[in-house]
């Protein structure tokens, strides 16, 4: 073995032979943060912009982190050279073109872009959209990988909200806006299609998790997909016919909508989506669990999921936090 | 017969017996009305990564553990939640029904709980 050059941002150590590189860093005095040194905390979780890590530094990683190339610096002896990063990579964006607006619902419109350049993303993960002014909203791609250049977003009309607002009534087909490298790690891979799959959404949460769940049958899924969509009342609810029909098109996609305020109409199941799902699901071990939407709902649902059995390396979830009050 | 001597560590299975264990330890402690106020709720991954380097010291598995680390990590519940003995013995509780509930046999619980128990002042910063 010899010895090994980590580059991280601008600065080059070398790893020295039988030394990780988080001890590396540390010798020479780089800032990164740590503590159990053995692998266990994750605390010193960076990622490798130069390929796939040692496998052995992946241990204990969620599969997306492994897929995205994250390994813990204490645990990685690098086998060549290495260039890393311990911070976010800043934001490349591309330009996007509006091809279609719809309603989806009073308050929710679907938006479609086609992008200049084809970019690579996974179902479920999100893109930063820019105005033309730099007012920046993430907003999460509502489509699998198979549209290719053209991407889907479900925007929430918020009271008070520059983007949103700005998306309903100011863009047109033809306007163009900025869009960022898709970003997340709340997103499907094809690597267990017969594990069953629990799907939380409430708003336009559903978002995400109908781009999952088209990836899903897309790649022959054959495990239980069960998706609760919810809101507080039927109006804030949306593609219930679709879903219905998928449901009817894939006999192991099961489809529940949710109203947690006043009387449910038929076919719709009373109560908050996430207590729904907790109660008709009371055992997930081994699921694995999508949960997008409300701060809260997806904390709470993480905590719950996990107690009914579900590892946390199953657990998948995009917290919508907003600048501004919801409409209502 | 040649004396050998295998760790604790070694004894109670290495890490898969950690992983076991704070599968079961960690949602006790969720779980329990009385201690999970502590455990942020934003940032339950890491605290389950936490309790794994936890449960890895206490079966006498490699470690860096600090009491400075674990003071410094504790101070502002002892100082602005009321973290006292009756919380420690709480978690001390689940540890062993824990390793119990994993027919780990009487001694070997009986190490770990010493281990956890040395934790004690540096965890309630006396």
């Amino acid at each position: 073995m010899s010895l090994k050059m980590i580059t991280l941002d601008d600065q080059k150590v070398v790893c020295q032979n039988g030394e990780s590189v988080l001890d590396a860093l540390l010798r020479e005095h780089i800032d990164i943060p740590h503590a159990c040194k053995e692998g266990a905390c994750q605390s010193c979780m960076a990622r490798s912009l130069n390929g796939a890590p040692p496998a052995l530094a992946q241990k204990g990683l969620k599969d997306v982190l492994q897929h995205q190339n994250y390994f813990l610096a204490c645990q990685c002896y690098p086998q060549q050279d290495m260039t890393i990063s311990i911070t976010p990579p800043a934001d490349f964006f591309t330009e996007a073109t509006v091809i279609a607006k719809e309603l989806l619902n009073p308050e929710t419109l679907l938006l479609t872009v086609k992008t200049k350049q084809q970019l690579d993303y996974f179902a479920g993960q999100f893109v930063n959209l820019k105005r033309y002014d730099g007012l920046v909203r993430s907003y999460s791609i509502a489509n699998s990988r198979i549209h290719a250049d053209k991407m889907t977003f479900h925007i929430r009309r918020l009271a008070g909200g520059h983007f949103s607002q700005w998306a309903h009534h100011e863009l047109n087909i033809g306007d163009t806006l900025s869009i960022s490298d898709p970003q997340g790690l709340c997103y499907y891979l094809p690597n267990n299609p017969t594990q069953n799959m629990l799907l939380i959404g409430t708003g336009s949460g559903l978002a995400p998790l109908a781009g999952i769940i088209s990836e899903a049958l897309h790649h022959g899924h054959s495990g239980e997909i069960h998706l609760y969509h919810g809101s507080r009342e039927i109006d804030g609810l949306y593609w219930i016919e679709e879903m219905q029909q998928l449901a009817q098109e894939y006999p192991n996609f099961h489809y529940t909508a949710c109203v947690s305020r006043g009387d449910a109409p038929q076919g719709v199941a009373q109560g908050r989506a996430n207590d729904v799902a907790m109660t008709m699901l009371p055992s997930l071990k081994n699921w694995r669990v999508y949960l997008c939407g409300h701060p809260d709902m997806v904390a709470d649902s993480k905590r719950q999921a996990y107690l009914q059995g579900a590892s946390f390396q199953d657990i998948y979830s995009d917290a919508f936090h907003v600048a501004s009050a919801t409409l209502d | 017969m040649s004396e050998t001597s295998t760790s604790l560590y070694e004894q109670l299975g290495g890490e898969a017996a950690v992983d076991a264990a704070v599968d079961i330890f960690y949602r006790k402690v969720l779980s329990d009305y009385r201690i999970n106020r502590f455990f942020d709720k934003s940032d339950m991954e890491k605290q389950a990564a936490k309790q794994k380097a936890f449960l890895t010291m206490a079966f006498g598995g490699p470690n860096n553990y600090t009491g400075t680390d674990m003071r410094q990590a504790h101070d502002h519940m002892v100082k602005k939640m009321g973290l006292d003995d009756s919380h420690f013995d709480a978690v001390m509780e689940h540890l062993t029904t824990t390793l119990q509930e994993l027919n780990v046999p009487e001694n070997l619980i009986t190490q770990v709980a010493a281990i956890a128990e040395s934790t004690r002042t540096d965890i309630l910063g006396r």
